[in-house]
């Protein structure tokens, strides 16, 4: 094994990768995610469309107060991705703690706005702008929870660690922007 | 040794029983439980198949035996109208999804994909499999629907909504069974991205030293597009089948629109947009047409050379017009919705790039009649069944140019026209594609070699029965004689049903001829000769390792790669016409 050969310090990758054209290649952990995103994002280009559709198909679309407390969840989101940049580029594990902490903060977060949202009335099935906000809001938890998983991966196996961030980072550009849709269609 | 090239990118071969067969993680194990579970599907498809048959033909015969297995559908052996929907809704799934899809892409993909580049094994093969068990899961909670509720669903293999998302009101099994049938579906989208994903970075990344894009074997050319396809694909048919469940069991209304009265019952919907499920399901729906079919080119691409002598002509012009293909691919899904109502402008929009896809198909296809032309061919069931996929893909190809355009499509489409054309084109071709795999690679993968003449019968029964099943719908389509009705024993399609017998009685005899070809499957894995390791002279990679392959496929030593897939018919290269692409420089 190459492990043998090499100081014990240096960090071996994801999955030994085999060049083709003799040049390096990102590695396949991380071509993994990066593939892993180009479908999750056409899975929400997918809904964003039926939700157009949807709103132009009937007269029935009510607007809904979103609570406010999706933009403190946000604010966890992208801290999150902050302390998660700083503990991959200065080698801080304390850095990964934090980023594991504020994700399951975020997810609690949003369980609550839902209940926020469950005692003005506002349910699943209340209406079609009700309902695409849960969707959008449900899809994406499980999602972070799936990112949850990899940085909890990661504390084992520090060689996914830039697989692990790229997902989370998209974790947040992804909320970014379901919260700029969510908002601009209950304006 | 070159270990630091390649560290055993395969984890270490396990030493239990269950590990190293069942749950395993080496893609050949899995490739192999694609395909098993791709046969048990298909024979379930075709049983089914034959039933319906059976009642188009002689409605009201009671079919011997299937009073018992079907009290309600089928009181007595005589089907009634909701049981042949549920019949032809389970028959198309099942072999749409879990064979057309598994078996050629899955299937055959998952065992020689990584071979054909190489690697060890896929980029994750712990991904692999779950892969795999979420796909056999997805097939149970789909056949589970035969035994809870009223059965099955009716509402097709498109699960047009509303009649999909209204629940019991529509019909026996529109209540739990179409329910199993949307979450069994959507499992197998997680199942196919996963596997998707694996196929992508696998070519990517896993490709052994020289084997660079242009020198990728056509079969991972194609299985690496159709993936790429597929990854866009089941994207959105999985959110899809979640806004059904959601209309379903959480009262929503994505699809269902207001004041819908079914059964006497106001449904508590408003404002959904039925229309909105068809855009969603098709635009998964047309790509999957190329997911069953653009491995079965593959397939044909990688073996009429190695019978022909000669080489794959226009290999550049082949890989583009796949791209050409995936890419247009994409554009084409209204096709499906003339007869749903559509603007007329939105009609001919989608009919244009229709029209346009079939360019790439015809030079894709005069290349391989290119290929073979003035070639000394080895007739063997192989390429017999390679032709054979030429030969019932232009057939089925050509029908398409009537239901591409609006006009003629909007006469054609609810008939047995369509039935014919999908069939050939899709079914039948797919199909071929899988059974010329089948005579290929059985060798490399069990090791033992498959009775030719019994491949060569099973071909001349298959080829000529699918043809007497098939060519006759045309004629039924043409004259007026509409689809997924069970019987037509009281209308002007009376005249008709002597056609209808030929064909059920075609279909028997087709089926049957499968026999052969499973006794043929059965017998050759157990009492087949010794396999040499490269018994046709093929060129690509895992010709150059053992039959079957060991653990790692190159025995802990990866070969690299100085010649491109294609180079048959060479004289210079001593005793032998064709160079490896394995052989040193």
């Amino acid at each position: 094994m190459s492990t043998a050969v090499l100081p014990p310090s240096t960090r071996v990758p994801a999955a030994p990768v085999v060049a083709s054209g003799g040049g390096p290649r990102p590695s396949v952990a991380q071509t993994g995610v990066w593939i892993g995103i180009a479908t999750i994002s056409m899975s929400f280009a997918a809904l964003t469309s039926a939700l157009v559709v949807r709103q132009s198909s009937a007269p029935d679309w009510q607007h809904i107060t979103l609570p406010p407390l999706l933009y403190l969840n946000t604010l966890l989101l992208v801290a999150s991705s902050g302390t998660l940049e700083w503990s991959r580029r200065r080698q801080a594990p304390a850095g990964l703690l934090a980023t594991l902490a504020l994700g399951l903060l975020f997810v609690a977060g949003q369980i609550l706005a839902w209940r926020r949202l469950g005692a003005q009335g506002v349910f699943l099935a209340t209406g079609p702008s009700s309902a695409f906000f849960y969707l959008f809001t449900a899809l994406h938890a499980l999602h972070v929870l799936g990112g949850l998983g990899g940085l909890v991966y990661v504390q084992r196996r520090a060689a996914a660690l830039n697989a692990a961030a790229l997902y989370w980072h998209f974790m947040a550009v992804l909320w970014l922007y379901l919260l700029v849709l969510l908002t601009w269609l209950n304006r | 040794m070159t270990h630091g090239v390649a560290t055993s990118h395969a984890p270490p071969r396990p030493q239990s029983f269950l590990r190293r067969n069942v749950f395993s993680v080496d893609h050949k194990v899995i490739g192999r439980q694609y395909l098993d579970l791709a046969l048990v599907a298909v024979v379930t498809g075709m049983v089914l198949s034959w039933v319906m048959r059976f009642h188009l033909g002689w409605p009201e015969t009671p079919v011997p035996g299937l009073g018992k297995l079907a009290p309600t559908g089928a009181a007595g052996g005589v089907i009634t109208p909701e049981y042949y929907l549920a019949l032809m809704t389970m028959h198309g799934t099942i072999m749409v999804f879990f064979v057309l899809t598994t078996a050629p892409f899955a299937g055959f993909g998952n065992f020689f994909l990584p071979i054909q580049v190489g690697a060890e094994d896929m980029a994750f093969p712990r991904i692999n499999m779950t892969s795999f068990w979420v796909t056999l899961l997805a097939l149970l909670v789909l056949l589970s629907a035969f035994f809870v509720g009223d059965g099955p669903p009716l509402s097709g293999w498109t699960a047009y909504a509303p009649l999909s998302a209204v629940g019991k009101d529509a019909g026996p099994g529109q209540g739990v069974g179409q329910t199993l049938w949307a979450v069994s579906i959507a499992m197998f989208c997680v199942a196919q991205l996963l596997g998707s994903l694996n196929f992508i970075a696998t070519t990517l990344d896993l490709r052994t030293k020289g084997m660079s894009l242009a020198r990728l074997p056509f079969a991972t050319w194609a299985w690496f597009i159709t993936s790429v396809i597929g990854l866009v694909a089941f994207a959105v048919l999985m959110p899809a089948c979640i806004l059904l469940i959601l209309d379903r069991v959480a009262g929503t209304s994505f699809f269902i629109p207001a004041g819908l009265v079914i059964s006497d019952r106001l449904q508590p919907h408003a404002g959904g947009s039925p229309l909105l499920w068809q855009h969603l399901f098709w635009f998964f729906g047309h790509p999957e047409v190329y997911i069953a079919i653009l491995p079965g080119f593959g397939i044909v691409s990688q073996i009429l050379p190695v019978f022909a002598r000669k080489p794959l002509l226009g290999p550049r012009v082949f890989i583009t017009c796949l791209i050409a293909i995936a890419f247009l691919s994409y554009t084409v899904w209204g096709h499906h919705m003339f007869l749903s109502g559509m603007n007329p402008l939105s009609a001919t929009l989608f009919s244009v790039p229709t029209l346009v896809i079939t360019i790439p198909a015809a030079i894709v296809t005069l290349l391989w009649i290119g290929t073979i032309y003035g070639a000394r061919l080895r007739f063997t069931a192989a390429s017999l069944f390679a032709l054979g996929f030429v030969s019932v893909f232009v057939s089925g190809g050509l029908s398409g140019f009537f239901l591409a355009q609006p006009s003629t499509d909007i006469y054609l489409h609810g008939t047995y026209f369509v039935v014919a054309h999908f069939h050939f084109v899709m079914g039948v071709a797919a199909m071929f594609g899988i059974f010329a795999g089948t005579y290929f690679w059985f060798p490399k993968m069990f090791g033992r070699m498959m009775n030719e003449t019994l491949g060569k019968w099973h071909f001349w029964l298959t080829f000529i029965g699918v043809y007497c099943v098939f060519m006759p719908m045309h004629y039924l389509g043409l004259a007026g004689n509409v689809r997924r009705y069970s019987a037509f024993t009281d209308d002007y399609l009376q005249p008709l049903i002597p056609l209808h017998r030929f064909i059920t009685i075609a279909a028997l005899f087709t089926g049957a001829a499968q026999l052969i070809f499973l006794f043929n499957l059965i017998r050759s894995r157990f009492r087949g000769p010794k396999a040499p390791d490269n018994p046709w002279e093929a060129t690509t990679l895992e010709w150059s390792t053992s039959s079957p392959p060991p653990h790692d496929n190159f025995g802990g030593r990866p070969p690299v790669v100085s010649h491109g897939p294609n180079e048959y018919g060479g004289t210079g290269g001593g005793p032998r016409d064709y160079v490896m692409q394995a052989d040193p420089q």
